[in-house]
């Protein structure tokens, strides 16, 4: 049973699985994400999967400043991913609403919304500090497997990786 | 001692204990031959594997009544139709225990993708029951193809028996078809440029979008097995036949290995098609190819 339990801690640190939500965002961050996939970053490397859907999903991706329209569907799309599950804020607009913040359009930041477990500032952030953050998230998730989200969060950063 | 020989088929080689962690093997190969022909480094040796086993760990949604227990029941049907297609493969030369024949095989080799369609349009998603549609056109076109590439073979050798087409000699004919087989593979198995059904991000997951945990888990494995029983079956085709059973089991392996190969490279290489493209690819061009397969083969029987 222990032996279980250390080898599905691994494999939910190995195999993170990602999906990927847009809430208002310029889309510089969603570029990001898909550089982070791409040859010259590989994020596949560390079992990273973008899916389709939230259903296959374990870590759920948030870019975007939570407009008024998207709380309904990010919300949504949060009980769609099922558990164990990681969120990550990538960027400093679901963080903190950036340079949108005291619009009468946002019901932002993300946090009052869905408990985040890593945020990756940047505007946009590097595609390498976003993979930090996955990797992260993964460690999160294996460490807390099905037990409820903690209030701690993780900020996972460019200079890390860069080391 | 049948019933040993038999039962040994099915769950070790090239059954079950064999099976299963070649499927993992060749879902990694498919993975890394195109992350490699993309210049990346690709995922790990142990990916597939970490995937199942943290897909077993995942919760899934609540289901009930009957569309709930069919969406339990489809991925556990399509897993063990792949697996005992596997099992039935005349790999090793000394036959014995339960001998299938070709129909049987044929039969559990198309009952994984009978599932994925019944799977999509019982989760009443939008995207599922899309993704089925497509595998049901796509399934009716390739499989004309399929059928009558292995008609072909087995006309030209008066026998449905597994383990005398296997150890048969190589004719052109034998060729003609088996070319027909590895031209259905790429559409048997989903990928590119035949990746129509689970069109990834296009029609988000498919069949499979609603599907979520050991559910899935199961999914990718009947998807591997799937990999497994159709490279395994040109393997046992192309495979010449020779009395040591180690011998037999490492070309056996060595030609599965070389098809997944060379079916990777072509998904690594080509888009996805359009599901007119599709259709019109396997009833034009290549149904004239099989139907005269299908022909000489006749004519040659009639002859001899």
């Amino acid at each position: 049973m222990k032996l279980w339990k250390r080898l599905m801690c691994t494999a939910r640190r190995r195999s993170p699985w990602l999906f990927h939500m847009n809430s208002g965002s310029c889309n510089g961050c969603d570029i990001e994400i898909v550089a982070a996939l791409s040859p010259r970053y590989d994020a596949e490397q560390l079992g990273v999967r973008l899916e389709g859907s939230p259903r296959h999903a374990d870590i759920l991706c948030v870019t975007g400043p939570v407009t008024r329209k998207a709380v309904g569907a990010v919300k949504t799309v949060y009980d769609q991913v099922l558990g164990p599950k990681a969120v990550i804020a990538i960027g400093s607009c679901p963080a903190t609403t950036n340079v949108f913040i005291d619009s009468r359009t946002l019901d932002g930041p993300l946090d009052k919304h869905l408990p985040v477990d890593v945020f990756v500032p940047g505007c946009p952030p590097r595609p390498d500090a976003i993979i930090a953050g996955v990797a992260k998230a993964a460690e999160i998730l294996a460490e807390r497997g099905n037990n409820p989200p903690q209030t701690n969060v993780a900020i996972a950063a460019a200079e890390e990786v860069q080391q | 001692m049948t019933l040993l020989t038999a039962l040994a088929r099915l769950l070790i080689f090239p059954g079950l204990l064999f099976a299963v962690p070649a499927a993992w093997f060749f879902l990694w190969v498919e993975r890394k031959s195109v992350a490699l022909m993309q210049e990346r480094v690709g995922p790990p040796f142990m990916q597939p594997f970490f995937d199942f086993v943290k897909l077993l760990g995942k919760s899934t949604p609540p289901r009930s009544g009957i569309a709930g227990l069919l969406m339990r029941a489809w991925p556990l049907i399509a897993v063990s139709a792949a697996a005992g297609a596997v099992g039935l493969l005349p790999v090793l030369p000394s036959s014995g225990g339960f001998e299938g024949d070709l129909i049987l095989l044929l039969a559990l080799l198309e009952l994984p993708s009978i599932c994925i369609i019944a799977a999509g349009f019982s989760s009443r998603s939008i995207f599922g029951e899309i993704g089925s549609a497509r595998e049901a056109a796509l399934s009716v076109s390739y499989n004309i193809v399929f059928l009558l590439a292995i008609v072909s073979i087995a006309a030209s050798q008066h026998t449905f028996r597994l383990d005398a087409l296997a150890s048969a000699p190589s004719t052109p004919l034998h060729w003609l078809g088996i070319l027909a087989i590895l031209v259905c593979l790429p559409a048997k198995l989903h990928i590119n440029p035949f990746s129509l059904p689970n069109a990834e991000q296009e029609i988000y997951a498919g069949p499979m979008t609603e599907y979520a945990g050991p559910e899935l888990a199961m999914w990718e494995l009947s998807h591997g097995l799937e990999w497994v029983a159709g490279t395994g079956l040109v393997a046992t085709l192309v495979a010449p036949h020779v009395s040591s059973v180690w011998l037999a089991a490492m070309i056996f392996v060595a030609i599965s290995f070389a098809v997944v190969l060379l079916l990777s490279a072509l998904a690594a290489a080509t888009a996805r098609l359009a599901i007119d493209t599709t259709v019109r690819f396997y009833w034009q061009c290549t149904l004239i190819f099989a139907v005269l397969a299908v022909s000489s083969a006749l004519f040659m029987r009639f002859r001899s």
